[in-house]
């Protein structure tokens, strides 16, 4: 278990970083927290001829929480303890707090990032869930200039993603909700807590004075190539009153609309029907939560 | 391999300064027991699943074995040797663990202080659920982790009491 050879550079900006990946081509990789990465090179599924390490770049550490903005800026190499931790962060976009509490143990909290669990992909992990299920832009650096990408065309594929192999992840623009009565939640089935879900699901909701949903979003993970976002499921509920009903009937319609796969963990029938029995459950636990806001002193 | 670039690194280890020259693939627990023969960080699994190799980096839980020495260059590391009391002997963390059969064959029990003592610097006095969350990334395959539990609590109690 030990990596192959490769060459060492720290870099001191993020252009010079993403100058060094276009000189080096396409064996050269980036590394922060490397959580994701060195186990990678130490199972040699990875050899790397060059890693930048971009960790200590304090361009990329940044959060930029603006009362007035749509979004938040979460900057690629924030630590996840940080991005859990941070109390501003967790109240603009608490799915996002959520889904931190599952991923990994403390020990890779406190050196893994949030743009390296979104980098790595894995169709499994939490942060892209996340990222897919509030569809968040990507900003992407390369020496060509900066772009962002859309969550929905970010990720393609099992540890697969539309940056560029010279370009580096640089923030996520996480979209902010604004309406008053908000609810979200994060549920996963895992061997141990912090594996890998198995199934992970994440839903964020908005109901209206009268307690109608005006707007819903429902995603799971573990159920396909990518982090999936449910958009046919979850339209049934917008201008529902989020019976128990009209969510088991969501939570149907998602269990059909995800083709899992069979592993040693899971049957994809079984997948299947943890995509409906989490869904009722982040859907339900969403609906409590707003309902807690819109109607003070409980639903 | 006799062409291998190798780095020039100082790290901060226990509180003194370390010298050490190493390729780029050398990682922070293969540094702290080859080159500088502190092999109370015990290497398990190589792929950051087992936690034996946890040190303390700049004062938080890491594991070792998921960090490359190089990158450890400019920083501060603590290790299992490093709790310790100044004489050497067992400091209230260590000894806990004796005394409340906190380990038996011993292998997980650096990379278990280490977590212990990361969470007891942020919560000295941690709820149980604390205690088990900040313990879950360390397996230990003797104790059924009752008595590591137990052992933290007696920690935070006698650390509570003034006992250094």
């Amino acid at each position: 278990m030990k990596p192959a050879a490769f060459e060492y550079e720290r870099a001191r900006t993020l252009a010079g970083a993403v100058a060094r990946l276009a000189t080096h081509g396409s064996d050269a990789k980036l590394i922060a927290g490397g959580q994701s990465l060195v186990p990678m090179m130490a199972m040699r599924l990875l050899r790397p001829t060059l890693l930048v390490d971009i960790r200590e770049l304090d361009e990329l550490k940044l959060i930029r929480i603006d009362a007035d903005a749509d979004t938040v800026r979460v900057g690629a190499c924030v630590r996840q303890s940080e991005a859990l931790e941070h109390a501003a962060l967790g109240e603009a976009v608490p799915l996002l707090a959520k889904a931190l509490r599952w991923v990994g143990h403390v020990q890779t909290r406190n050196r893994g990032t949030v743009g390296g669990s979104v980098v790595h992909a894995d169709p499994c992990a939490e942060l892209p869930l996340v990222v897919r299920v509030l569809d968040a832009q990507l900003e992407a650096c390369a020496a060509s200039g900066s772009s962002l990408i859309a969550a929905r065309e970010f990720f393609t594929g099992p540890l697969s993603t539309a940056l560029a192999p010279e370009a580096c992840l640089a923030a996520i623009h996480f979209p902010r909700w604004r309406e008053g009565a908000c609810g979200c939640a994060f549920e996963e089935l895992s061997i141990r807590h912090g594996d890998f879900a198995i199934v992970a699901a994440a839903a964020q909701l908005a109901l209206d004075a009268g307690g109608r949903c005006t707007r819903v979003v429902l995603g799971v993970g573990g159920a396909g190539p990518t982090p999936l976002a449910l958009e046919r499921a979850a339209a049934g509920l917008v201008g529902t009153r989020l019976e128990d009903a009209a969510i088991d009937a969501t939570a149907e319609q998602a269990s059909r609309d995800v083709e899992p796969g069979d592993d040693q963990h899971a049957s994809a029938d079984y997948r299947r029907d943890l995509v409906r029995v989490l869904s009722i459950r982040v859907l339900r636990a969403a609906r409590s939560e707003a309902r807690g806001q819109s109607q003070p002193g409980g639903a | 391999m006799g062409d291998e670039r190798h780095y020039e690194i100082c790290v901060e280890v226990n509180g003194v300064a370390r010298q050490a020259r190493v390729p780029a693939r050398k990682t922070l627990v293969d540094l702290l027991r080859e080159d500088l023969e502190l092999t109370g960080s015990h290497v398990g699994c190589e792929h950051g699943v087992c936690g034996a190799c946890s040190v303390l980096f700049d004062g938080e839980p890491m594991r070792a074995c998921l960090v490359f020495a190089v990158q450890a260059d400019g920083h501060k590391v603590t290790t299992i040797e490093g709790l310790c009391r100044p004489d050497g002997s067992m400091g209230v963390l260590q000894d806990s663990f004796c005394e409340s059969h906190g380990l038996q064959c011993g292998y997980c029990t650096p990379g278990m202080l280490i977590a212990a003592q990361g969470l007891l610097q942020r919560r000295p006095d941690p709820s149980e659920d604390e205690i088990r969350d900040a313990i879950g990334g360390n397996l230990c395959r003797c104790t059924g982790y009752q008595q590591i539990v137990e052992a933290i609590q007696l920690a935070a109690r006698r650390a509570g009491a003034g006992e250094r």
